[in-house]
């Protein structure tokens, strides 16, 4: 696998993100973006780039981390599998100040070692975001955990029933919102 | 042959579980039969379904440790130290060379013990009683020895954020080369008794092969995708603690049916023995804990991920913190849901018994599928 070519497949599907401060950006699409804004260098604006930033495997324990618009995933998806990569989850994550849901796939590849992690936000009132079971049939199961936990819907999923809550359960416990009976 | 038999009302429903000895717990599986022949199987999870990550949100960093033991009951202490060690990696707390061995020492023990269950049990799916009191007989002496210094027969927690919380003694130290030192002997006598037995090569060979490309596809690890050939573990191919200093082989089998994976899970068992006796003959003097451990566990904010190579395969642990006493979000990622999930494209077509065979080669421990 070529990390640098996979780097440039993915970066098109990333969503362009204001650049903050202590951000390691990327030196070779910073050239890029500088060059391309000559003219308006009079205006400091605030400087967007991709999404897509390679992490120090050593203190995060994964090596790329891309944020895509939920549409997206699936064209992530064929990227990563035709790469060879597996899939070792797919999650969520409430962030109910901000009013969103995040959807984490983990990705992972045998050798040479490489995990890569593809995340979007989706709107927390209609959580929808296309399957990806039909490129990958493991996601099948790790997509119906994510419906039954935060009750994301997975648009175009073949059997999107409870997998381990009740097969009646109409909550969703990992819901910031869901209170524990202590 | 699937389609028309269905629809030609030639099939039935046949209920397997959730009380069913090969399910090894309360597994239910709904099969589609056409008389002896599978022709459709279901897996119905969650029975014994506990929201561990709901429990990680509610408790301390430190009280969620014990949680960590009760997932895979077999293999509790690769659990300690996946979560132990997520949390080390997010705070960045260096651990001291001997509990690293220390650790490395224990969760080998508790792989061997964990194998020798699946051992037993195996052969009990298929008919075979006596090895299971051969295996739990050499398992016992394992439990001994970790409840010496763990406390705990089961369900340990031993490991702490920065080390471990007891030091080994003489006593074990013998007792485990004791241990290695009988274990030596019994392996062959498991070959002998069991391995090439007839009756279990023709249960076994050629029975539900699995192709290198459904493993990939359905995520499986660990001795289920060693025995399709793929050289996968986490302990040589994503080096974590002290495993690097160790000269041990990852045992692979090409041929993908469950004979391959019953043979990798008895090479795993030498190999285990392997990376303890050189573990002990290295073990290093020094603290068992970290000399300045934070009293306060708050792992910095962001995203952190740590896999570990259980008994059953590469468990997983992405966890989000907000910089708070609690996590934010923990997501356990457990070998064993993904190497089920591949069971019903596996097992299409095969005879009943034969998937039982296949099923009990997958290694399965249900508290760890539900969580």
């Amino acid at each position: 696998m070529d990390f640098a070519k996979l780097k440039e497949q993915l970066r098109p599907l990333a969503i362009l993100e204001d650049v903050v401060a202590e951000e390691t950006a990327d030196v070779e699409v910073e050239q890029e973006e500088g060059a391309a804004d000559l003219d308006a260098q009079s205006v400091p604006e605030p400087q967007q780039l991709p999404a897509i930033n390679e992490v120090d495997h050593q203190a995060k324990g994964f090596d790329l981390d891309v944020k895509v618009e939920a549409d997206k995933v699936v064209e992530a998806a064929k990227i990563l599998d035709e790469q060879g990569f597996f899939l070792e989850a797919v999650t969520g994550v409430d962030w109910l100040k901000e009013n969103q849901l995040e959807v984490v796939y983990d990705y992972c590849m045998w050798q040479p070692q490489c995990r890569v992690v593809i995340r979007t936000r989706l709107d927390r009132e209609n959580p929808v975001i296309p399957t990806i079971s039909a490129v990958i049939p493991g996601a099948n199961w790790h997509e119906r955990e994510t419906h039954d936990f935060f009750g994301i819907k997975f648009s175009g999923h073949p059997n999107l029933i409870p997998i381990l809550l009740p097969e009646d359960s109409d909550f969703h416990p990992l819901l910031k919102d869901f209170k524990v009976n202590e | 042959m699937n389609k028309a038999a269905i629809d030609n009302q030639e099939t039935f429903v046949l209920n397997l579980g959730p009380q069913h000895p090969a399910t090894h717990g309360v597994l239910r599986v709904k099969l589609t039969m056409d008389g002896e022949y599978i022709v459709h199987a279901e897996p119905v999870l969650g029975y014994i379904h506990r929201m561990h990550e709901k429990m990680a949100e509610n408790r301390t960093w430190a009280q969620y440790m014990p949680n960590t033991g009760r997932m895979d009951y077999l293999s509790a202490l690769s659990y300690n130290h996946g979560y132990a060690a997520v949390v080390e990696r997010a705070m960045g707390i260096e651990v001291p060379e001997r509990a690293e061995y220390l650790r490395v020492i224990t969760v080998e023990l508790n792989r061997i013990s964990s194998h020798l269950v699946w051992f037993g049990a195996f052969i009990l799916d298929l008919g075979g009683f006596t090895p299971l009191l051969y295996a739990f007989d050499d398992r016992e002496k394992i439990l001994d020895l970790l409840e010496s210094v763990t406390g705990s027969r089961l369900t340990y927690c031993y490991f702490r954020f920065g080390g471990v919380y007891n030091d080994i003694d003489e006593n074990f130290v013998d007792g485990t080369r004791e241990f290695i030192k009988t274990m030596r002997k019994s392996i062959p006598m498991y070959h002998d008794l069991v391995t090439k037995n007839i009756i279990l090569m023709k249960r076994l060979n050629d029975i539900g092969p699995i192709s290198k490309e459904t493993i990939r596809k359905y995520g499986a690890t660990g001795p289920v995708a060693r025995g399709s050939g793929i050289d996968y573990d986490v302990r040589k191919n994503e080096p974590y603690s002290i495993y690097p200093e160790f000269d041990f082989d990852v045992p692979v089998y090409h041929e993908g049916d469950s004979m391959a994976r019953y043979m990798v899970r008895m090479d795993e068992i030498e190999q285990s023995m392997r990376i303890i006796e050189q573990a002990l003959d290295k073990l290093p003097d020094g603290p068992v804990m970290v000399a300045k451990a934070p009293k306060i566990i708050k792992p910095p904010k962001g995203d952190y991920y740590q896999a570990v190579e259980a008994a059953r395969g590469s468990f997983g642990i992405r966890m989000v913190s907000d910089g708070t006493n609690k996590a934010y979000r923990l997501k356990l990622r457990s070998p064993t849901f993904s190497n089920l999930s591949l069971f019903s494209e596996a097992c299409e077509g095969m005879l009943l018994p034969d998937a039982l065979a296949l099923m009990g080669s997958l290694d399965l421990v249900i508290p760890e599928i539900d969580r």
